[in-house]
């Protein structure tokens, strides 16, 4: 049984097919890398892997059971979390309220108990709150536990994005485009970090990158899509050589 | 400027996160508590209508203004809870158990009208509260065998395990009590997962629903703990009038509620009591006011008038509200003289994925 397959997955949106009979399996442990130019169809495969797009046709398995038909939020449940390309973060909270919603699926007290504030409600928040504080240390976002999201600089959202999805204890991890919008130290620091997800964490890592010399640096297998299909899987350093890639990016010789 | 020094991570989760605050709310608890002594008849029947309105206020401001569902129908739940107590009072059943009854009958309201929030978004779902408001109205209009229609009904005083709850002082302890319970009950909801999953779809539906939030179930639970409040409220409020009928539950009623939102600061449960305050106070003002104009000069209906202009003002200045101002001034005095003129200005987001949905 693989760990996370993608069978003859497509969708279209009324005469485009964005995402056309696309195929993929990440192995449990590895960092597996989705290149393609703009419009490929890169974020919309994840979107249909996070549910909120319903596939037209093909399926998606994770550990063997088939995530196509479950509502969006069940996906997190059994354990994948993801970042977004713009950064989706709660911007009126605090970077510590931010990281804790991340808890919500290790959640183990029920409304009512909540409303009283019983002593279990406060030992499961403390709970929490030392899960949430090994994610701060990992990141380094200690000197910004108490600052309001909205007033941060991109680079450190996008850490702190990084942050509640690891928050929530995933088994895989989609990151959509981690080094969009960071400096060259910032990249380095995050591919420094996905190397630490994999190897310490030991959370499998699907991301969807632009950056070559982050993905080259850090992915085990990269996938190349263009137009909405597949066109050359392998190691970083053979799909950069392929034909078929080369001139996705930069046309056909004359 | 207070710095404080944090060394347990229990201090974070706190009623109290400091000397400064259990000092002044022990001041407004002990002012509170010897309110009959010091409050005049008039001042305590103002009292009695702040708490009332300020327990829905804590309601609408768990739904509006921590979950971001905009309810205009907040005067049917109002009102159920209302008749259900009225109508339970009459048939003779003891109040701690009617005032549960309202309360638990107007969350399953609650639940009901919640359905379609899980299909609608924003101005769409205001429109269908709207609408329920209207029906509700209605319905207690014409139902003339169960709620007297337009005669209305008429209450007894409260009465708890055979004390009669006669005098005002009484019937304000019990308003108070309730209060505070209310008032508990959402902080410690805003505190654990479930004020932090409201919170999560406010600001981000998408993102939200990544992280494993169950939006309908969420949504759901947010408009019937939202609706019990308002019951609980309505009950005390047909007690406090002694007589109710459907003009008191009107869309314009509704309006009034979610000005108390917006007035006294959405996304702040004190902005609920500072809006309940001010919605109680201004009525006076006016009429003070209407003294000064010249004769002839006053239309008759400037309530609304003064409520409707008021609302847009703060909207368009002052945002956060009453509570925001608050927080403005208090920073301007710890900051001194640093206090810089942006500092609470939101900035506007990034490019949001919302549009994903």
């Amino acid at each position: 049984m693989s760990f996370f397959k993608v069978e003859h997955l497509g969708i279209r949106f009324g005469g485009v097919v964005a995402v056309d009979n696309v195929g993929f399996e990440v192995k449990r442990g590895e960092v597996f890398t989705i290149i393609g130019p703009n419009g490929a169809g890169k974020t919309t495969i994840f979107n249909l892997i996070g549910l909120i797009y319903p596939a037209t046709r093909g399926r998606i398995l994770y550990q063997g059971r088939e995530l196509t038909g479950l509502p969006p939020h069940r996906v997190a449940e059994l354990g994948i979390a993801r970042t977004f390309q713009n950064i989706e973060l709660f911007e009126h909270a605090t970077v510590l309220q931010n990281l804790l919603i991340g808890r919500h699926r290790h959640r183990r007290t029920s409304l009512w108990r909540e409303m009283l504030f019983t002593s279990s409600v406060r030992q499961a928040e403390i709970a929490q709150r030392e899960a949430v504080e090994k994610v701060i240390d990992f990141l380094e976002l200690a000197k910004v536990r108490d600052s309001l999201v909205a007033g941060l600089p991109y680079g450190v959202r996008k850490v702190v994005e990084l942050g509640r999805a690891l928050a929530t204890e995933p088994r895989l991890l989609l990151l959509d485009e981690p080094s969009s919008g960071l400096n060259p130290e910032e990249t380095d620091d995050m591919a420094f970090w996905i190397e630490d997800i994999k190897r310490h964490l030991g959370i499998t890592v699907l991301m969807v990158e632009h950056d070559m010399n982050l993905v080259s640096r850090v992915s085990d297998r990269v996938l190349a899509l263009n137009m909405g299909s597949v066109i050359a899987e392998g190691t970083a350093a053979e799909v950069q050589a392929h034909p078929a890639v080369v001139e996705a990016y930069l046309g056909k010789a004359a | 400027m207070r710095f404080i020094f944090k060394t347990d991570y229990e201090q974070d989760i706190r009623l109290f996160r400091h000397g400064g605050q259990r000092f002044w709310y022990g001041v407004l608890a002990v002012l509170l508590l010897l309110a009959p002594w010091w409050a005049g008849e008039y001042v305590m029947s103002q009292l009695h209508f702040i708490l009332i309105y300020s327990i829905v206020g804590f309601g609408l401001m768990m739904l509006t203004g921590f979950t971001g569902q905009v309810s205009l129908g907040h005067a049917a739940f109002l009102a159920v809870g209302a008749y259900t107590e009225a109508l339970l009072q009459a048939a003779g059943v003891p109040f701690v158990i009617s005032i549960g009854c309202a309360a638990l009958f107007t969350a399953v309201l609650g639940l009901i009208v919640g359905l379609p929030a899980l299909r609608l978004k924003g101005i769409y779902l205001t429109i269908a509260t709207l609408a329920f408001n209207v029906i509700v109205e209605e319905i207690i209009a014409r139902w003339h065998s169960l709620t007297g229609g337009n005669e209305g009904k008429h209450l007894k005083p409260v009465q708890i395990l055979g004390w009669k709850l006669e005098s005002d002082a009484e019937f304000y302890y019990l308003c108070l009590v309730l209060t505070v319970i209310c008032c508990l009950a959402c902080v410690n909801l805003l505190r654990s997962p479930t004020g932090r999953a409201f919170v999560a779809i406010r600001d981000s539906e998408v993102s939200a629903s990544c992280m494993g939030v169950h939006l309908a179930k969420y949504k759901t639970i947010a408009f019937a703990f939202s609706a019990a409040l308002t019951g609980i409220g309505g009950a005390l409020y047909a007690h406090k009038l002694a007589f109710i009928s459907p003009e008191q539950f009107t869309l314009f009623q509704s309006i009034e509620l979610i000005t108390i939102v917006i007035l006294g600061g959405i996304g702040f449960l004190h902005g609920a009591v500072l809006g309940a305050a001010f919605i109680i106070v201004l009525p006076q003002l006016i009429s003070i006011a209407k003294g000064w104009l010249p004769e002839g000069l006053v239309p008759a209906g400037m309530q609304a008038v003064v409520f409707g202009v008021i609302l847009v003002l703060v909207i368009i200045f002052e945002p956060l509200g009453l509570y925001g101002r608050w927080l403005k001034i208090r920073a301007w005095f710890e900051l001194f003289p640093f206090y810089r003129k942006g500092m609470f200005r939101r900035q506007k987001s990034y490019m949001k994925s919302e549009r994903l949905r």
